[in-house]
């Protein structure tokens, strides 16, 4: 690109350039300048209110030898693959079985997709109560005269998590199923016709060529269900609010205990920094991929 | 839109004329975490004094869920500049910092005023409300945890008599077993636990071990063997409470009331659930002040502060219902219904009952001590609480890892 060139590709566009700086400032300011904001202040001493006294790495080296911490992330590791492998399997299974042409297909369609309406907390609550020994599930079986039934993760450290990623399935995969349909009828007929004339079962062409050509589909549904995964919050509050114990604690409600029941902003300042460095370490990679390979392909 | 109109035109007169001639009227929002039974009907009473007596409106503005869930919802609106009228929090250092960051009303001229210096009663209330000789809070009340409340009910179905002491209480606690009682109710909030623990290490380890550890941060005390012992209690109280899955603390108060629970380790504030349910002290239920081993009762306790604002009006209206809340009818009127002690030495309190008046008595001996909230910050309190939850839910935990831990909490604390 020669010299002289180079003003008249900046004033290239010019309206359109104009018109996104809002976008870009706020992107900049809000986004990029806040997230620097934190990472600075995670780095002071900073307690109720911000202030700038270096301490160097002492809050990091006090997250990582947090025992609540270190139970927060191994919890968002179950939590998150859980959620991850179920969500999909569950939400690709219930969408091609709604794809069978089956008869009340809207009507089904709604009450699956009925428990996305709802907010975190009042799953988390309705969860708290179907997973409440004395009242929920496990009486109604003891009714039945199963006297011996035990089910009450809530109240049990080991499995409480998963009784909060069944509520957040429950809540969730509604959602995905109907990504997954979308994706389902975006198939050409022809495959199907295709495949039938050469006699392949029908479970394979799903999962040889369907899936495959759902690739954009599948993305999407990942991207949205991580999203969900690191902000996980309020559906722990209203559930379990941690307990019992520490047994269901999860770094977002670390983030905000430390801020504002410690009043501690430096402590909840480290912990988001890191929440931040995890969502990166998994989407540099993919948007790398994703991204720079197709420019390499094109 | 007419209508509308002549609000508003009325409005602007209104306005104008009672700038000209008297104090507008205020609506004051204020913000307490007060919503069990008892304390409701006792907040009730400062609402109605203030309502009466001045021509201000209390807007109520109760949140509910413990001090855990209100405290981080009401600095965060006075630090977002959505300052309430008033607001209870726990005197002591959590609002250090607002105060220093010059968020909240200065007090010192109505103090002055009315001689709270020498009207409050111990003193050391109104020290924990002053930063730098100037005063910015109004203590209304002394609330002590040291308190192990008892169900005579529960011990009568167990054939056992009423214990006197916390050894006596273990004790009994196999025949509340077998009685199908939970021996020890408690709430599965944090702050339960760790209220419980620190009853217990008054009343196991003594008071000079505590202040060793709390008020010197000795983090060689709290890995003493006599710690170790309060640590071993608190297993014990662990094992009794099994079975006990209720959340809040009036859930668990109520489980004492009705007798499926043998005791309670909880503040006095429980007395108001008693009253409430109509219970009489002495007879339906007793108290074991410092669980019947060693007296002391902490004198913590609610102060409303009130936060700063540019509005005249807003601050006068303020400034009234601090001088409302200190005076003598509201005190009396206030504390019989919350259960809780007045901070003023020269009421009368002749409507107190059995367990009131063990306290009233404690306190004019002068067998008191600082509350925690007062000596540890909250980043420090939090910790220990995590912590305490912790052992609390998981019974693979032993005394001496707890204590380990604790013990560096302690070394670490500020």
């Amino acid at each position: 690109m020669a010299g002289a060139k180079k003003p008249v590709r900046i004033l290239r566009n010019l309206n359109a350039k104009v018109a996104a700086l809002p976008m870009i400032t706020t992107a900049l300011v809000i986004f990029v300048g806040c997230t620097i904001w934190t990472i600075v202040h995670s780095f002071t001493n900073s307690r109720l209110l911000p202030k700038l006294e270096f301490v160097g790495f002492d809050q990091y080296e006090r997250l990582w030898s947090t025992r609540r911490w270190l139970v927060s992330i191994e919890n968002l590791a179950y939590f998150g693959i859980g959620s991850l492998v179920f969500s999909l399997v569950i939400g690709f299974l219930l969408a091609a079985l709604l794809d069978q042409k089956i008869r009340f297909e809207n009507t089904v369609r709604t009450i699956i997709l009925y428990p996305f309406a709802l907010s975190f907390i009042v799953t988390g609550l309705v969860w708290q109560w179907i997973l409440n020994p004395e009242f929920g599930i496990q009486h109604i079986v003891r009714g039945f005269g199963f006297e011996n039934f035990v089910f009450d993760p809530l109240y049990n450290p080991d499995i409480v998590i998963f009784g909060v990623l069944i509520a957040g399935l429950w809540q969730g995969t509604g959602f995905i199923m109907v990504i997954m349909l979308s994706g389902l009828r975006g198939i050409d007929g022809e495959i199907w016709k295709a495949s039938r004339i050469d006699g392949i079962p029908k479970w394979k062409t799903y999962l040889f060529v369907v899936i495959p050509m759902m690739r954009p589909t599948f993305v999407t549904a990942l991207v949205l269900i991580s999203a969900g995964i690191i902000k996980v919050y309020d559906l722990v509050v209203a559930q379990t609010n941690g307990g019992p114990g520490i047994a269901s604690e999860v770094p977002a409600k670390y983030v905000y205990d430390s801020m504002f029941r410690s009043q501690n902003l430096g402590q909840g300042f480290a912990a988001s920094t890191m929440m931040l460095l995890s969502v990166l370490v998994v989407l540099i990679p993919w948007a790398y991929l994703e991204f720079g390979g197709r420019k390499d392909g094109k | 839109m007419d209508h509308l109109k002549k609000i508003l035109t009325a409005t602007v007169a209104a306005g104008a004329m009672s700038v000209s001639s008297t104090a507008l009227a205020v609506e004051l929002e204020v913000t307490h975490w007060w919503t069990s039974g008892g304390e409701a009907a006792a907040v009730a009473e400062f609402a109605k004094a203030f309502n009466e007596n001045t021509e201000h409106t209390w807007v109520d503005g109760a949140i509910a869920g413990s001090g855990g869930t209100a405290r981080p919802i009401i600095i965060s609106r006075i630090l977002g500049g959505d300052p309430m009228g008033a607001t209870q929090l726990n005197h002591g250092r959590q609002a250090e910092e607002l105060i220093e960051a010059g968020l909240m009303l200065d007090l010192t001229d109505v103090a002055e005023a009315e001689g709270w210096r020498d009207i409050v009663h111990p003193t050391s209330l109104l020290d924990s409300c002053t930063l730098d000789g100037r005063i910015y809070c109004v203590p209304v009340n002394i609330h002590s945890f040291q308190w192990l409340w008892l169900s005579h009910q529960a011990f009568e179905d167990a054939g056992v008599d009423v214990p006197t002491n916390w050894g006596e209480f273990v004790a009994a606690a196999p025949a509340l077993g077998e009685a199908g009682k939970v021996p020890l109710a408690m709430g599965q909030q944090g702050w339960q636990t760790s209220g419980a623990f620190g009853v217990i290490n008054v009343a196991i380890g003594g008071l000079d071990l505590w202040r060793k550890i709390n008020v010197e941060k000795d983090a060689e005390a709290a890995a003493s063997p006599a710690m170790l012992e309060v640590f071993q209690a608190f297993a014990q109280a662990r094992l009794l409470s099994q079975g006990s899955n209720v959340q809040d603390w009036n859930m668990a108060t109520n489980m004492v009331i009705t007798g499926q629970a043998g005791g309670q380790i909880m503040g006095d504030w429980a007395q108001g659930e008693f009253q409430v349910a109509g219970q009489v002290a002495g007879e339906d239920y007793s108290c074991l002040p410092g669980l019947g081993v060693n007296a002391v009762l902490d004198t913590g306790g609610d102060a409303f502060y009130f936060p700063k604002t540019d509005d005249p009006e807003i601050t006068a209206a303020q400034k009234e219902l601090a001088s409302l809340m200190l005076s003598k009818e509201a005190q009396v009127a206030f504390n019989l219904k919350k259960g809780s002690l007045p901070v003023r030495g020269d009421v009368d309190l002749d409507a107190a009952n059995d367990c009131m008046k063990k306290g009233l008595d404690i306190l004019a001996n002068g067998s008191i001590m600082p509350s925690g909230d007062m000596l540890l910050t909250p980043d420090t309190s939090s910790q220990i609480e995590d912590l305490l939850a912790e052992f609390w839910s998981d019974t693979s935990m032993t005394p001496e890892m707890a204590q380990e831990r604790y013990a560096n909490i302690i070394a670490n604390a500020d």
